[in-house]
């Protein structure tokens, strides 16, 4: 079953003539964990603006085209309703977060949906639950980490019950093991909870790992669409400049030396596998 | 030169963001300060144009006071990139912003817009001359606050996570930037999480954890460390972690490079053949 439709999606920014979309088709199934990137500029963050509908409601501008996500036609639905069921988390916690203490941050959604006070109560407390976070439930967010921070802002989306989460760099402030623990929270939600991820990302290492699908934008088009192992691995793809993992760069320039070792990697394990399988010759 | 003399910090709130920080940082030099979120690295750079001052101990600036000079006198010499982008940028154009900080220093008018055009395309900003710096995308907001600083050519940049948001190719464009501007005598230091451009970067690396300098030393001496890394919670370079895995190999095991690397693997099965052949 499909969560996200698009269909010839064009769009421009108001007084920019450049299109920052031309002609997208997207079809996203249900439970995808999909990495979105591409280029500074190539339009990712643009897409992700439409699925939420910050695109056309926030932002005017020329919008063409068709964006049906859960069944709802983001033109013809107000935000308010969209984000009931799209979670969005950008990429610097510090734009989000605003409450006073944690607690009040992640409540104030629900408040907002009129959701009677039981239920809000019992939202707060499981999505502090799930994000190992209830010990700050009182603390202010400014005073907390970025790792912290960014664990509050996702509890914020998380205690929505969304089907879609959409995380824009959700990253770029943290440590490698922050990410880390982070994707692998994430990787969590997507498998037990069966929510659709969409995460914009440059930093592939620490990711393709865990995402099933990788689309490539360039442009403000789709370029490449597909499994990590082979998205990574194409030629088209590497012309354009992505941040491709160093052990499938290794395995390229080995192949480039006429050194052939089985499946393109994505990870570590793999491509120290295949080359122990190559020297020991077994 | 930089130096630092027993420099510890203490936030108002009481946090004690660095203890007794000692290091010197000679002209020109390239330095990249690694460490987990909270370590200190941003505190540290504050204290380099006087944003901060330290609570305990003298910092030098090319041999003046940090205590003694205004954050107008310091930033001549030292321009640091902030890594929120949106916490430096506010001009109507794209153009405005870069003159801004040349207008303040009392450039002539002839000099700044010469350097205006040479930052926009440096930068690859041309395009966006008269556009609002807000209808960026957050890549291209980073290289605008970047050009800011770079047109009025600091001795010493510092540069707060310059890799987010960026792309291989304006990643790969930055390090050969950086490279240039040691080159020709200035030093550059950045803060980052990026191990991977670090270990294409090949800097001197000081690592920083709770509130200390934990090490200094090579990136290759640095990144192969990890104990060191684990304790400032860097995951090693992929590159690194391959050769730790094949141990048994007889490969080395202070390798970063990836073309290093590359040649390493030929070289082992060109010994297997020979091997085989005998």
């Amino acid at each position: 079953m499909s969560i996200v439709e698009i269909r010839n999606l064009s769009y421009s920014y108001p007084g920019l003539n450049k299109p920052a979309l031309t002609n997208v088709d997207l079809t996203i199934a249900k439970g995808d964990f999909i990495i979105l990137t591409g280029p500074s500029g190539c339009g990712k963050t643009t897409l992700c603006r439409c699925l939420n509908g910050l695109i056309p409601h926030f932002y005017s501008g020329d919008l063409k085209g068709d964006v049906i996500v859960t069944g709802l036609s983001v033109k013809d639905n107000p935000t308010s309703k969209i984000a009931q069921h799209v979670g969005f988390v950008f990429q610097n916690p510090e734009n989000q977060l605003f409450a006073l203490s944690v607690e009040k941050d992640i409540a104030f959604g629900l408040e907002n949906l009129a959701l009677p006070r039981d239920e809000i109560r019992k939202r707060v407390d499981r999505a502090l639950d799930i994000m190992g976070i209830t010990n700050l439930r009182e603390n202010a967010p400014y005073e907390l980490s970025g790792g912290q921070q960014q664990r509050v802002a996702i509890a914020c989306i998380l205690s929505m019950n969304p089907e879609l989460m959409i995380l824009d760099e959700p990253t770029s402030f943290l440590d490698p093991v922050a990410a880390r623990n982070l994707f692998e929270i994430i990787y969590i939600f997507n498998k037990e909870l069966e929510l659709t991820i969409i995460l914009v990302e440059h930093r592939l290492d620490l990711l393709c790992t865990y995402a099933n699908r990788v689309i490539i934008m360039d442009k403000g088009k789709v370029k490449a669409d597909g499994i990590p192992r082979d998205i990574l691995s194409s030629k088209e793809v590497l012309s354009l400049g992505i941040g491709i993992p160093k052990v499938t760069r290794l395995y390229n320039e080995l192949r480039a030396s006429g050194i052939h070792l089985g499946d393109p990697p994505i990870s570590v394990n793999e491509i120290a596998q295949e080359i122990r399988k190559l020297i020991l010759n077994d | 030169m930089i130096e630092f003399k027993n420099v510890s910090f203490t936030y108002p709130s009481g946090a004690e963001a660095l203890k007794e920080i000692n290091v010197k940082i000679k002209d020109p030099d390239f330095i990249a300060i690694i460490g987990e979120n909270g370590a200190g690295k941003t505190t540290f750079i504050k204290h380099l144009n006087g944003i901060l001052k330290p609570t305990r101990g003298e910092i030098y600036i090319n041999g003046l006071n940090t205590k003694k000079a205004s954050v107008a006198e310091l930033s001549r010499d030292v321009g640091i990139v902030f890594q929120n982008p949106d916490h430096q940028l506010f001009c109507e154009t794209v153009e405005e912003e870069i003159a801004f900080g040349l207008k303040n220093f009392g450039f002539n008018k002839d000099i700044i817009s010469e350097r205006v055009t040479w930052a926009l395309n440096l930068l690859d900003l041309t395009k966006y001359r008269k556009v609002s710096p807000f209808m960026l995308s957050g890549g291209e907001r980073k290289r605008v606050a970047l050009a800011t600083i770079l047109a009025w050519d600091p001795k010493i940049l510092v540069l707060d996570e310059p890799t987010i948001g960026q792309d291989f190719n304006q990643k790969d464009k930055l390090r050969q930037f950086i490279i240039q501007l040691t080159s020709q005598g200035r030093t550059v230091i950045m803060v980052t999480h990026d191990v991977e451009f670090v270990a294409d970067c090949n800097p001197k690396i000081i690592v920083m954890s709770h509130s200390r300098i934990i090490t200094t030393g090579s990136a290759r001496e640095v990144l192969t460390n990890f104990d060191i890394l684990s304790k400032a919670s860097v995951i090693p370079p992929q590159i690194t972690q391959l050769f730790s895995q094949l141990s048994d190999l007889d490969l080395p095991q202070n390798i970063i490079d990836l073309y290093e690397a590359k040649q390493l693997i030929i070289d082992l099965t060109k010994r297997r053949l020979d091997n085989e052949s005998l």
